[in-house]
Formats: C-alpha cells, structure tokens, sequence
C-alpha cells in the first residue's frame, strides 16, 4: 500500500479539460481541411486562367518558349530540370519542383487561412495533448486514444514546421484530412479516461521507444502522401506526353514525379533509421520486461515486415530498373504495413502488446 | 563412345559452363541487387504467418488447442510448419540465402573501398563543362593579375581540404587542376552496418546454441534455487550444458500488488508488482533482500529473474477417509480475470482408501449475483472463498502417464461434491473445514498465500546483439546522411593568361544537397579571389 504514494493522483478535471480541447481541435482541422480543398480547387482554376492567357498570347507564348529554352542552357537548375517533366510549364509560377514559394504563392488567400486555421487547431491540439499529460502525471501515450491523438499532433506540427522551409500546401487537405480522420477515430472509436499506466508501461523506455516509433510513423505518413502523389503525377505526365487529355487538371498543383520521389525518398530515409532505433529501443525494453529481447510478438512481427520493407525500397531506389513508380510502390506497401500494425494488429491479434485500451 | 559424344554435341547451343561455371553464375546471381531485393520482400512476406497463425515457441497451448479446432486443416499447417514459422525449413532458408547474398556482396565492396580509401581521387576530366553540376567563374579583369593560376590551385586545394574533401593536385601535361573527393566514411557506414547485420545473426545463434530459459512458479515462502530439478519447464540450447547452471538461490518472502483505489474509470486496474524477495549468489554467499519487479528484472550472474506473472496459492489441507493427512500445502491456482477469479485444480494421490479430486474456483472477495453462483468482486483478498467440486476414484496417476496438473479427468471418477449433489458445493472460509459426504475425509483452507511466475533466462548472445546493433543503427545513419561527392577544379587560362576558374561536382549516390555545396563553393571562392561580381550569375551555369 505504501506504493500508491509514487504515483500521483490523477487531475480528472485537467483531464475533462484535454477531451473538450481535442474535440475543439478537430473541429478546426476540419475547417482547415476545407479550406485547402478549396484551395486546391481556385488555385487549379488560377493556373488553367494563366493557360489560356498564354494561349491568346501566341506571340508570347513562342517568345516564353524560347525564353526558357534559354533559361535551360543558362540559369535553370539541374533538379528542376532534371526532375520536371511537367507538360505544363506556366503553372511554374505557382509551384515548381524544389517545392519553394513562388511570385504567386502570396496570391493564394484560401491556402493562408488554411495554413492559419492549422495553426490555431494545432494549439489547441497541443493543449489538449499537454493537458492529457499533465493530468496524469506521464507521457500522453499509453494506449490506442493517446497514440492517435499524440500521432495526429506530431504529424500537424511536422508538416507545419515543414511548410517554413517549403511550399507544401498541395499535400495539405491530405495530412490535415488525415490529422481529423485521427482525431476522429480516437474520440469516437477508442475513447479512453485519463489513467494510470500497467506496471508493464512503467519504464523509461516508453518515452524512447514510443516518441520514436510516432514520430517515424509520422514521417512514413507524409512520404506515402508524396508517392501517392508521384504515381498519380507519373501516369499524368505519361497521359500528357502521349497527347491525350488532362484527367487531373489539379496535379498542375503538384511538383513533377521525379521531385516528389526525391522529397518522399529523404523523408523516408530519415523515418528509417527513426524504425531501426524503435525496434532497437523496443528489443532493449523487450529484454527487461519480458525477459527476452526478441520473441515474434505480432506486434514484433509486423515492424520487422515494416522494416524489411523499407529497406527493400531504399534497395530498390538503388537498383537499376526499380526507381520510379516500383520503388514508389514498396514505399505505399510498407505505410499499408504500418497502419496494419497501428490498427489491425493493435486491436485484433493476441499478443504482449496488448493494452490499447480496448 | 565417341560416336554418342558426337552426335550428343550439337543438341546444345550455349556453350557448357561446366560445374565451376554453373556455380560462379549461381554465385553472381545470387549477389545481384535484384535477387538481394527479392529475398528481403520474400523475407517480409514470409514473417506474415507467424503472426496469424500461434506458434509454438510463444505459445504451445495455443498450438495445440488449435490442432483440436481445426482437425483438418491443423495437421496440413503443421507439416508447412506454419506453427513454428521462424525456425521452419522455408523461412530459415530464405534468411541464409539473403544472409550468403549480403557477404558477397559486401565482400567485392570491402575489397573496393579499401583500394579507394589508399588511392588519391580520380583524374581530373577534361570536359568538366559534361558533368551534372558545373559552375564557371570569371576573374575581376581589373584585378586579373593579382593572382596566378598556381595560386589558384594551391588555394582552391586548401579550400577543399577545409571541407573535408581528399585533394590532389594534378598536372596533366601543363593543365593545373585539383581533384578532390569526400563521404569516403559512407561506404565504410554502409559495410558496418551490413557486417553488422551478419553480426546479429551470429550473436542470435550463440545465444540459441549456449542459452537457456526456465519457468518456475513460487509461492511465498518458497525458495527457487537455480537447478535443473527446480524448474517447471525448461528449455536448453542446443549446445546446453547442466553444469553451466549459476547455482543461485531467489526465495520469495512477500508479494504486494498496488491497485488504482482513486479513479472510478480505472478502478481495480493494477498499478504496481513488487516481489520482495531474498538472494544468494552462490550456496555460500551472503543473503540478500532485493524487490523484483516488472521491467526490473534481478540481474544475477547473467542468468536473469524476471517476473512475469502472478496469482494466489491458497494453503489446503485435506484428510483422507483413514483421517489422515494425504496433502497439505498450497495449491496454485490460475488468475482468469482483472478480480483474479481463479481456477484451482487439486489432486491427491496419497488419499486412501479412495483417491480424491477437487476442482472449482478461489473467490478472493467473494460475492453472491443474483443466480446464486459465487463471484468475485475484487484482486485483493477481502473475504477469500473456496468454491469446489469434489470427487473420488482412480486419478490416473499410477499409470506413469504424464497429466496437467491445471486439469482433472473426472471421466473415471465419481462425484462427491456438486450443486447437482444432494451434498451440494463445498464452499470454504479462510480457517473453515468442510468434512466429505460418506466419511471419505475433509478438507480446509487453512491459509491464503500469493505466487509469482519466474522467467529464468540466460542468453550470452545478448551482449554482442547489443554492440551489433549499435553498430548497425550507427552505420546506418552514416551511410545515409554523409554525402559522397568529388569536386573537380580547373584555372581557365588563355593566351592573355587566367581569365577565371571552372569546377565541377559529381555526386555519388543519393545526393540532395550536391547543388547547395557548389553553392557554398562558389560563395567561398569569390570571397577568396577578386571574381567578377556577374559571374555570380553564372555560378549556377550548368551545361
């Protein structure tokens, strides 16, 4: 009984507290979510403006050709032109391959409050993150509710941080749709009370092990956005180059293929060596609770498929015949494989890693 | 003979590679990136089952109760060893191919790298204006001769060096130039980190061969002293010697669970496992007192006490119908929910002159609901109740067959004890006695103890996995994030002497940054020499 005293009690109000914040935040997200949306859509109407000015403008067009054959032998960069590809060259101005805010970026009014809009759910998110913690005296991710809801918020607070160095709003209604389908699940699938941990959960790692494998999952989250985007771009320009018509007018939004490849690929690159340390960390904490530090776990089991996966696509982006869509595709397998894990083998397979709260 | 050899010859076309040939081109495909690529998504898909199907190492019972489920299709799982996945002929298979496929091809690269790591970077290109990232600075013409072309080289050599970069100075017939190459320190994290790998697998074999891993359940009050006869269950590796057993000795004094009292939505929900228990190192070492909890396993002499689960022992004893005493002690009984609602099985051989059985339910809080049956309404022991069953007859035991001690066959036994008997249940307090209908004994509950379940576990393969896979994640991160690039540099002369300087890089590998480092190159050479400011444009130049 003298125990009970090394654990503080939990603050149920700070905790009531954290569960309004969540919802309010997913609130925002939503219209945040929205917003980008229609940003995509004015935006892609923008561009298909600026098309048809250069159309009339014959004259000019030729001259803007030539101008930027020019520019290819004189100022254009080899990653944009190496990469590009784009068919359509006016929408340049808008986006272009090294993701940078452009001229025109300032012009898009939806996307500012979209980006604005995130900022202020991503507040409150943090105060309901925080709040969560603090109520119960420990990091906010013990079970399924604090996994999702601390996931969300990693990913929300990555992208924005992202968005200072590069212009990435096309992916926005994808990991702002993706940061509400969390807050979603968790408030309405696995609603969870604040509480204390199992003794199992009592240990240091968890701050290691966890934090890790959420951040990770966080970045595979925004590269598989970017190879979705890739494939789709892929079969676009493919489409373009044979001459048939525009199926998706919107990816003008959208940096070239083989950009997108490049950004998924180093993000990818960092969110592996993030999965080798989580199943390091996990082995090491493994070791002390259970006595072994490997033991094929299905929670095990499926990060060492995650694993083996990534590493095949980092292999096959080294493997003459592999780049482009396959590899693309092996990165999308391997995120199918980390949401299984998150789900799938969370709640439905019998195993040491089960306390997702349901 | 001959004739046949003849007439045999022309039916092939391609040349006979003959059994050195077949193996060296089983070889080089078996090293080729495409098949390495293969065996890592078979690898993946293969790991699959073992996460859908139960596995014996993890869990036998589970196995076996699976093969009486599935009668048919059981035995077919079991020939594809699908119940013991990550030892099976197929997955091991695959593993080892992908393990000889990774040693040759580390290998070649070793070999490579360490002729790379003693040579001086490669000769300067003579059109630096075909690589992918080329930059042309034009010298300030008001300013030209404050510098010459070997100054040029001599600084630009310094500047590199300063980067990080190996440098050569060259001369190719009059031609000045610096040859310069970085990120030698990638392929070395690229084979660390495979070596690594190769490293693991090896360790995890030691660990399998000289290990082992038992089971023991304690009650407390008992001693468990590490010995072949102490264990429950045991499992040696391959290469397991009874003699390497640490003769050590755990002796549970007390076991304390902490449950959550304050919060209504966690109420019950355990929040704490301390065993205390007492340790000698050796028969004639010194007793100590230590806790042993979960996550804090006691680290002796390598061969590690975890906890790993615990429940009650209630202490019985039971008098046979000659009124003497056939058992007593305390009987293990297994935890089934969060209020320990335990089933306890109790078999007494000794009984004369008929053999005695009992099974049923330990109620640590016992409740009654509203059909009469007893519940438990709490982990801790409040009000503990036995519920049992009770019978007479042969147990079976005397056959020599082995039987689960946690199951009693009643088939041969005859009932004594029942709420279909006129006797009715047993239902026993703390200190109560119950007598047996028919003069066939008693029993009481006499005492309620806790146990707690051991894992004993020694693997001398776990301090190289450690370093191994530091290794591992070390090279790994250097094999990723440390560019490999060369820079070569040129004066650009002409009859009126140096005009400018012209350099180039190519990357060698993944390579984001190649473009930012010609950049910074470009910024670092016009604070150096008196460039002309336009040359600034043409500092991305790229042909």
């Amino acid at each position: 009984m003298l125990r009970i005293a090394t654990l503080a009690p939990i603050n149920e109000t700070l905790g009531t507290y954290s569960q309004l914040f969540m919802l309010l935040a997913a609130m925002v997200y939503m219209v945040a979510f929205i917003c980008f949306a229609l940003d995509l859509a004015k935006t892609n109407k923008t561009i298909a403006a600026l098309d048809a000015k250069a159309l009339e403008e014959d004259q000019r067009v030729l001259a803007s050709a030539g101008g930027q054959n020019a520019a290819a032998i004189g100022t254009v960069t080899p990653a944009r032109r190496g990469n590009s590809g784009r068919a359509d060259n006016v929408g340049e101005d808008v986006v272009n391959d090294e993701m940078t805010y452009t001229a025109l970026s300032p012009k898009r009014g939806i996307a500012k409050i979209a980006v604005v809009l995130t900022w202020l759910a991503v507040a409150l998110h943090g105060f309901a993150v925080v709040s969560r913690s603090l109520a119960a005296h420990r990091v906010p991710w013990g079970n399924m509710y604090e996994f999702l809801t601390t996931g969300a918020f990693v990913v929300a607070l990555v992208y924005l941080v992202a968005l200072f160095f590069k212009d990435l709003r096309f992916v926005g209604s994808f990991i702002i749709g993706l940061v509400t389908l969390m807050l979603c699940a968790a408030t309405i699938g696995f609603p969870t009370p604040v509480g204390h941990l199992v003794p199992a959960l009592q240990s240091p790692w968890i701050v290691i092990h966890v934090s890790i494998a959420v951040l990770a999952s966080a970045l595979f989250s925004i590269s598989f956005a970017m190879n979705v985007l890739q494939l789709l771009q892929h079969s676009r320009m493919n489409r373009l180059a044979e001459g048939k018509e525009d199926k998706l007018p919107f990816m003008r939004l959208v940096p070239g293929a083989g950009a997108l490849e490049n950004f998924a690929y180093r993000i990818n690159t960092i969110a592996f060596v993030m999965w080798t340390f989580t199943v390091m960390a996990g082995a090491i904490w493994a070791e002390a609770a259970w006595g072994r530090y490997w033991g094929w776990d299905p929670k095990e089991v499926w990060s060492f498929v995650i694993w083996v996966v990534y590493a095949g696509y980092l292999h096959a982006r080294a493997t003459g015949g592999w780049t482009g869509p396959r590899s693309a595709w092996l990165s999308i397998i391997g995120y199918g494989c980390v949401i299984f894990n998150f789900t799938i083998v969370n709640i439905y397979f019998n195993g040491l890693h089960s306390y997702a709260g349901v | 003979m001959a004739k046949n050899k003849r007439t045999k010859k022309p039916l092939t076309d391609a040349p006979a590679l003959g059994f050195v040939g077949s193996l060296r081109w089983i070889w080089t495909q078996l090293t080729s990136m495409p098949t390495a690529l293969f065996l890592l998504l078979l690898l993946a898909v293969a790991a699959v089952p073992g996460s859908i199907f139960p596995q014996r190492r993890v869990n036998p019972e589970l196995v076996t109760q699976y093969l009486t489920d599935n009668p048919v299709s059981g035995p077919w799982l079991d020939r594809f060893q699908l119940f013991d996945v990550y030892s099976s002929a197929w997955f091991s298979a695959i593993y080892l191919l992908l393990f000889i496929s990774l040693v040759g091809c580390i290998i070649p690269r070793i070999k490579k790298h360490a002729i790379a790591l003693r040579s001086k970077p490669p000769r300067t290109p003579t059109k630096l204006e075909r690589l992918p990232q080329y930059t042309r600075l034009e010298l300030d013409p008001v300013q030209a001769t404050a510098i010459t072309a070997e100054q040029l080289v001599s600084e630009g050599q310094r500047i590199l060096r300063k980067r990080g970069y190996r440098v050569d100075r060259r001369d190719d017939a009059g031609v000045l130039s610096v040859s310069a190459e970085r990120g030698y320190v990638r392929e070395i994290g690229n084979i660390v980190f495979h070596t690594s790998l190769l490293g693991i697998l090896l360790s995890m074999a030691i660990g399998g061969a000289f290990g082992y891993s038992g089971q023991r359940i304690v009650v407390e009050g008992e001693t468990f002293v590490n010995s072949l006869v102490s264990y429950d269950s045991f499992s040696p590796g391959t290469n397991f010697d009874a003699k390497n057993l640490e003769p050590y000795s755990v002796g549970l004094d007390k076991f304390d669970i902490t449950f959550d009292r304050e919060s209504e939505t966690h109420f019950g929900q355990p929040l704490d496992f301390t065993a205390h228990v007492t340790t000698r190192r050796s028969p004639d070492a010194e007793a100590q007192q230590e806790d042993l909890k979960v996550n804090h396993p006691l680290r002796i002499n390598g061969a590690d006490v975890y906890l790993v689960g615990n429940g009650y022992a209630p202490v019985v004893t039971v008098k046979d119908g000659e009124g003497k005493v056939a058992f007593s002690g305390p009987v293990v009984s297994t935890p089934q929910d969060s209020v320990y609602t335990s089933v306890m099985v109790l078999k007494v051989p000794d009984a004369n002159p008929e053999q005695l059985g009992f099974t049923g339910f330990l109620l640590p809080t016992a409740l009654v609901d509203e059909t009469g049956f007893g519940i438990s309404g709490d982990p801790n022991a409040i009000n503990p109740q036995l519920h049992l069953n009770s019978y007479y007859g042969d147990l079976g035991l005397d056959e020599g067959k082995p039987q689960n001690v946690y199951v009693l066959d009643t088939d041969k036994l005859t009932e004594l004890n029942s709420r279909s008997q006129d006797a009715g249940g047993i239902i026993l307090e703390a200190g109560q006695t119950y007598e047996l209908p028919d003069g066939k004994g008693s029993i009481s509950f006499d005492d309620l103890k806790r146990f707690v379940a051991l894992d004993v576990n020694y693997d001398p393969g776990k301090a190289p996995i450690a370093v191994c896979s530091f290794l591992a994640l070390a090279g790994l991160a250097i094999s990723l994030f440390t560019p490999r690039r060369r820079v070569w540099l040129r004066p650009i002369t002409d009859e009126q002497g140096l005009r400018g300087v012209e350099f180039a890089l190519l990357a060698r590998g993944e390579d984001p940054r190649l473009q930012r480092e010609a950049a910074e190159l470009s910024k670092i050479f016009h604070n150096t020499w008196p460039l002309a400011e336009k040359s600034k444009d043409l500092g991305e130049v790229n042909a």
